[in-house]
């Protein structure tokens, strides 16, 4: 069913006895045109922009575990497009622009909320680079604006202004970014693909590609063996994993990113701030909880949570900004396996075997890519030509030196 | 996570700086050195990884679990030709 204020209606006056599920539960069938491994908010933007804008036949989407179980429900939920490098800058913008038709292309709230990110600075050699970047970013016809402390302290006026060793003397600021309720995007992308024929297979792990004379042929899954034309990896965290099944190596590593959300509170703030002095970032659900995060835990790992130190650095830098929070409880912890590549961003790319895509390297910037890593997968796969604005996401950038390094600390995945 | 450092006994990880796999073994050809800086395992399990305990210096060569953060054996890295 379509959701509007008819469905609405209806349904008010029938006891909400005409709603369907938003998606079906099919079974495999033996044989798809295109396989993608892995049903997290990439996997489901790119079934549904494959079969929106490509006719590429029968798709199929096998989750391992359920739709939104993964780092697509486990993110911050922030949106924003304030990249400084060619091959960054034009593909999270078109990422933001797709985030601000979504919700009519999918026929669902999504939430989407341009609330404003600003990143705020506190010394002059981070208010230059912050200058630089956003020169940047107008120059490619991104939203920016330099706020001097004065302007930072109209706008977020509750923030310890006169911390003596981080002085905040001002800030970036993308009015345009903002949050997006992220659940909503995953079971959005999913009904969406789903009405348009897709089949979303929930709980099918795949254990194996099957390769034939350096084609890939089809899937071993706990589900039994799926054939396919062609086979997308968009696995996020296990990319590796996934890459080694057709006996690759790939410059990621996996580690983990612990968040945070407090009890509901009161509104507090408007918009998502990062603190530029240490690793904190923050905005406010509309259920009233406080959410923020901070950086990897900076080893190896594949478990769903993390260590304390994280957290107490965390919360000291939450301090350090907003001491209003020293009262407020932390309601829950948890923690993503991100698949961090060795210069920081992501690849979007043909693997050496035919027939056989990969969508990997996000680090922990996935979550505001999902529309147009979707988009521009979807359009690999369909026409084996990398799209325009992610002709630079490639894997084989690493051995030509053509690196896509914002933060310009070289291989070394638990610094970006 | 602690780590046992040998010098030292059991400490907190942040006396610790992770420097990756340890299992790495810098090639004598120019044509297999991007493969050394960049690709790796990163296996789900057992993973062999360098810290640096930044409190004495010491480079250890630590056997962890990726899936639950267990350790298995630590070593004096200098003392082990590792991945030779």
């Amino acid at each position: 069913m379509r959701y509007s204020l008819a469905s609405v209606l209806l349904n008010a006056v029938s006891g909400q006895s005409r709603w369907s599920p938003a998606w079906r539960s099919p079974e495999p069938a033996a044989h798809y045109d295109v396989v993608i491994v892995g049903g997290g908010g990439h996997g489901l933007a790119t079934a549904h922009y494959l079969a929106k804008h490509h006719n590429v036949g029968r798709i199929a989407v096998l989750e391992k575990g359920y739709v939104g179980s993964g780092n697509v429900g486990r993110n911050t939920t922030i949106i924003r497009s304030n990249y400084l490098l060619p091959g960054n800058t034009a593909f999270y913008e078109l990422s933001l622009k797709l985030w601000e038709g979504l919700e009519q292309d999918i026929n669902f709230n999504a939430m989407v909320s341009q609330r404003g990110v600003l990143n705020l600075c506190h010394t002059d050699g981070q208010r230059d680079a912050y200058v630089r970047r956003g020169n940047a970013m107008r120059l490619n016809g991104v939203d920016a604006e330099l706020l001097d402390a004065d302007q930072v302290r109209a706008f977020v006026p509750f923030f310890n202004f006169d911390n003596a060793r981080f002085p905040i003397k001002g800030g970036l600021l993308q009015k345009r970014g903002g949050t997006v309720r992220h659940d909503a995007v995953a079971w959005g992308y999913a009904r969406a693909a789903d009405r348009r024929g897709v089949d979303i297979i929930q709980h099918c792990e795949v254990t194996g590609l099957r390769i034939d004379k350096g084609v890939v042929t089809g899937v071993e899954t706990t589900k039994g063996f799926i054939g396919a034309g062609k086979v997308a990896l968009a696995g996020a965290g296990h990319s590796s994993r996934l890459a080694a099944m057709a006996g690759m190596r790939l410059p990621i590593e996996s580690h983990v990113l612990q968040a945070f959300v407090s009890e509901a509170l009161k509104p507090m703030i408007d918009t998502v701030v990062t603190f530029g002095a240490g690793h904190f970032y923050v905005s406010q659900s509309d259920k009233g909880g406080l959410v923020f995060g901070g950086d990897i835990d900076g080893y190896n790992s594949y478990a769903q949570r993390g260590n304390l130190p994280v957290v107490e650095d965390v919360m000291e830098s939450a301090m350090a900004l907003w001491p209003a929070l020293g009262r407020v409880r932390l309601l829950r912890s948890w923690g993503g396996v991100m698949d961090m590549s060795m210069d920081g961003s992501p690849i979007i790319d043909k693997m050496p075997v035919d027939n056989l895509y990969l969508n990997a390297g996000w680090c922990y910037g996935g979550f505001k890519a999902t529309p147009g890593s979707g988009f521009c997968f979807a359009h690999l796969i369909a026409t084996d030509q990398p799209h325009a604005v992610a002709d630079r996401l490639r894997l084989d950038r690493f051995a030509h030196g053509a690196l896509i390094d914002e933060k310009g600390v070289g291989a070394q995945p638990n610094l970006h | 996570m602690r780590l046992p450092c040998p010098y030292c006994g059991e400490r907190d990880s942040r006396e610790f700086t992770y420097r990756g796999d340890a299992t790495l073994t810098r090639p004598a050809v120019e044509s297999e050195m991007a493969d050394y800086v960049y690709q790796r395992d990163n296996p789900l399990g057992w993973h062999k990884e360098y810290w640096l305990h930044t409190v004495c210096r010491t480079w250890l060569a630590v056997e962890r679990d990726t899936r639950t953060h267990a350790l298995g054996p630590v070593s004096i890295a200098r003392c082990e030709r590792v991945g030779s």
